[in-house]
């Protein structure tokens, strides 16, 4: 019993009792949870488990704290409109755009911002980390962090150009198939089912050991994968506004399809096209991380977030926290890109759940 | 009853009809290769003699469509032709890897599928309260995490620094099974935890959905007791959804095993595809490719059966 720990539950039990004596129930709830789950975690695990959630609820805090923060500050510089959407965004969705904002400018600014080049070798390999080296040497001696910033453009560029693809492709096949309807409409929509009924990852290793591990091919790849998810969405979407009167009356005005489609009816179904690109990023992501990993994706020497847990996975084995920071930067990436599409949806479907 | 006999074999049809395009679509990918497969295997300094020779010895002079139709038939009595890499029979290279592939899937699903299902009618029940705003973000991290990340996560905290678990999973005949449960702990826990999360999410939607319906509400307004109201008139509509997320995130299961497989060193199934597309030893990519879609296909295909069977409304019909 040392100090810290009896602060530790000290503060804990006030908490819980200035939260049941100001009638805050579901807050009391929570604390009082936390604290019997400190009972049982102090008792298997001692001091360093109460240090560790002690930590962790600190760096929650400051998460939520830098998440009020950004929200004020998008709020202050965005014009009326949109200050008035952001009010609503819950505190989630508020770090998410904190994250991806992070993100941007690690990776559009990663030259001026990284210490060193990413292939540049720097000193031996696996050095631990000194004042010149944030975080230390990888497997052949280049500087960690400089690899990770430059990861933010490697990995997240690829995943973005393999979406945006697979996005328009889809997007596109979607509306026509909507508009045209008949034997377009029904090969589309067999060609998609056939696409889909392969599981992605599986589909990617069997064109990847065909085609080679190049940029291009990756891309082309994994955009002829994901498109058949976005053609489905979009059929359905464009599906309910081709029925609508307007429609038919510009047709009946002579317009031609390729009008129909980018007056018509895209502007009647942007939104949920939006968030339906947020998720299929995150897909994508997590599927070029995937095969970063298998060492089939994006090749050395260029820095990926994948293969660098792979490279540096050695040093798991010592207990170091290191070759796991890629992959934290990969699932916070994907974790902060779904609580804005978590957002865009509820806010764009209207929907409230009982 | 004829009606849902009809349902069930017309699914049935679709899905052999899908594994049949699926061969199709596995097999003449490779044909795409620019070249062909013996050029590509000897690379381009091999001589035209041994480039003949070697397409003469896989069957490549003849025309393509016979060469699957060759495939197929071999295919589906187990025989997928010889690895060119070790000229191994393919089958006895995945036939032991596919039973521990199978045995580490199933280990993750016993303990997930009821975990998941129980947390996500609680989860369900206790909606827009802080306990489900909270599993919400829990589950949303799991899955937006790639799998090596909580697979690394598990080894680093429970392998490395603690020792309770080997880090790497290997597998021996002479193991007990006690053993093999804890050699293979760790892989089956990676996979729990991302399944689990995604299972928790879709039967939360599924009850909620569920209870938002009219009927639902007329129960609880006649003054049925609320644990009565979810046995009695949620469950039996509830099975369907839930049999769809079971079999859905099953189907997940496989493509998740392959990484897993990769990081714990696991004798699997997915180590091997894995080997081979870097090697470019197509039989066995074709082969390894071909049972998972078949996996994943059956999957679909039993969710969708089972939705069926277990729809009160077909069951009896009017």
């Amino acid at each position: 019993m040392n100090s810290f720990v009896i602060g530790y539950y000290a503060l804990l039990i006030g908490a819980s009792c200035l939260a049941a004596y100001f009638k805050q129930r579901q807050i009391f709830l929570l604390i009082f949870s936390l604290t019997l789950i400190s009972f049982v975690t102090g008792i298997i695990g001692g001091v360093p488990a109460l240090r560790f959630i002690t930590i962790a609820a600190g760096l929650l805090a400051l998460a939520a704290g830098v998440s009020y923060a950004f929200r004020e500050f998008l709020i202050i510089i965005s014009p009326d409109g949109v200050a008035k959407e952001l009010r609503t965004a819950p505190l989630t969705a508020a770090f998410g755009m904190f994250v991806i904002f992070t993100y941007a400018i690690a990776g559009i600014f990663a030259p001026v911002i990284a210490p060193f080049g990413e292939a540049e070798v720097i000193s031996s390999a696996f050095a631990p980390a000194d004042e010149n080296m944030l975080l230390g040497a990888d497997q052949l001696g280049r500087d960690m962090f400089s690899r990770i910033i430059y990861g933010a453009r490697n990995t997240v560029g690829l995943a973005l150009l393999a979406t945006a693809l697979a996005f328009i492709a889809g997007a596109l096949a979607g509306l026509l198939a909507a508009t045209k309807g008949g034997w377009f409409d029904q090969f589309m929509g067999r060609a998609a089912d056939v696409i889909m009924s392969i599981p992605s990852l599986i589909f990617a290793l069997l064109m990847l050991s065909i085609f080679g591990t190049s940029l291009v091919v990756i891309v082309v790849v994994i955009a002829l994968i994901y498109s058949p998810r976005v053609f489905r969405l979009t059929r359905a979407v464009a599906g309910n506004v081709v029925v609508m009167d307007y429609i038919e009356a510009a047709k009946l005005r002579g317009e031609g399809t390729w009008y129909l489609i980018r007056k018509e009816i895209l502007p009647n179904s942007t939104a949920p096209l939006i968030a339906e690109f947020g998720l299929e990023f995150c897909f994508v992501f997590l599927l070029i991380a995937g095969l970063s990993f298998l060492g089939l994706g994006i090749q050395p020497p260029t820095a990926d977030w994948g293969s660098m847990v792979r490279e540096n996975a050695t040093l798991i084995s010592f207990g170091e926290l290191t070759p796991l920071i890629p992959a934290a930067a990969i699932a916070l990436l994907t974790v902060a890109v779904n609580f804005v599409v978590d957002w865009m949806l509820f806010r764009s479907s209207g929907l409230k759940e009982v | 009853m004829g009606d849902i006999l009809q349902l069930v074999l017309k699914r049935l049809g679709l899905g052999v009809v899908t594994l049949f395009v699926i061969s199709i679509l596995i097999f003449f990918a490779v044909e795409l290769l620019p070249g062909d497969i013996a050029q590509a295997v000897l690379g381009q300094a091999a001589t035209p003699e041994t480039v003949a020779a070697l397409r003469e010895k896989m069957g490549l002079d003849q025309p393509a469509i016979l060469r699957y139709f060759q495939w197929l038939g071999g295919a589906v009595t187990g025989d997928f032709g010889v690895s060119l890499i070790s000229g191994e029979r393919v089958s006895t290279a995945i036939s032991d890897r596919f039973i521990n592939t199978l045995f580490l899937a199933c280990y993750a699903a016993v303990i997930a599928v009821p975990i998941s299902i129980i947390l996500g009618v609680i989860v369900a029940l206790l909606r827009n309260t802080l306990f489900d705003r909270v599993a919400n973000v829990v589950t949303l991290t799991s899955i937006s995490s790639p799998e090596f990340f909580l697979g690394y996560i598990l080894i680093l905290y429970l392998a490395v620094k603690t020792n309770y678990f080997p880090a790497i999973a290997s597998l021996s005949s002479d193991m007990s099974f006690g053993e093999l449960l804890h050699r293979t702990f760790l892989p089956a826990l990676t996979l729990v935890l991302v399944v689990t999360a995604h299972m928790m999410r879709m039967t939360r939607a599924a009850i909620i959905n569920l209870l938002a319906s009219p009927y639902i509400e007329m129960a609880r307004l006649k003054g049925v007791p609320a644990w009565k109201v979810i046995v009695k008139h949620a469950l039996p509509n509830a099975w369907a959804p839930i049999i769809n997320v079971v079999a859905l995130n099953l189907a997940y299961l496989i493509t998740g095993v392959v990484l897993v497989e990769v990081v714990f060193v696991y004798p699997g199934i997915g180590q091997l595809l894995v080997d081979a597309v870097s090697k470019r030893d197509f039989p066995i990519v074709q082969a390894c490719c071909l049972i998972f879609a078949a996996t994943f296909i059956l999957l679909n295909l039993a969710a969708d059966v089972g939705s069926i069977l277990t729809n009160p409304r077909l069951r009896h019909p009017k």
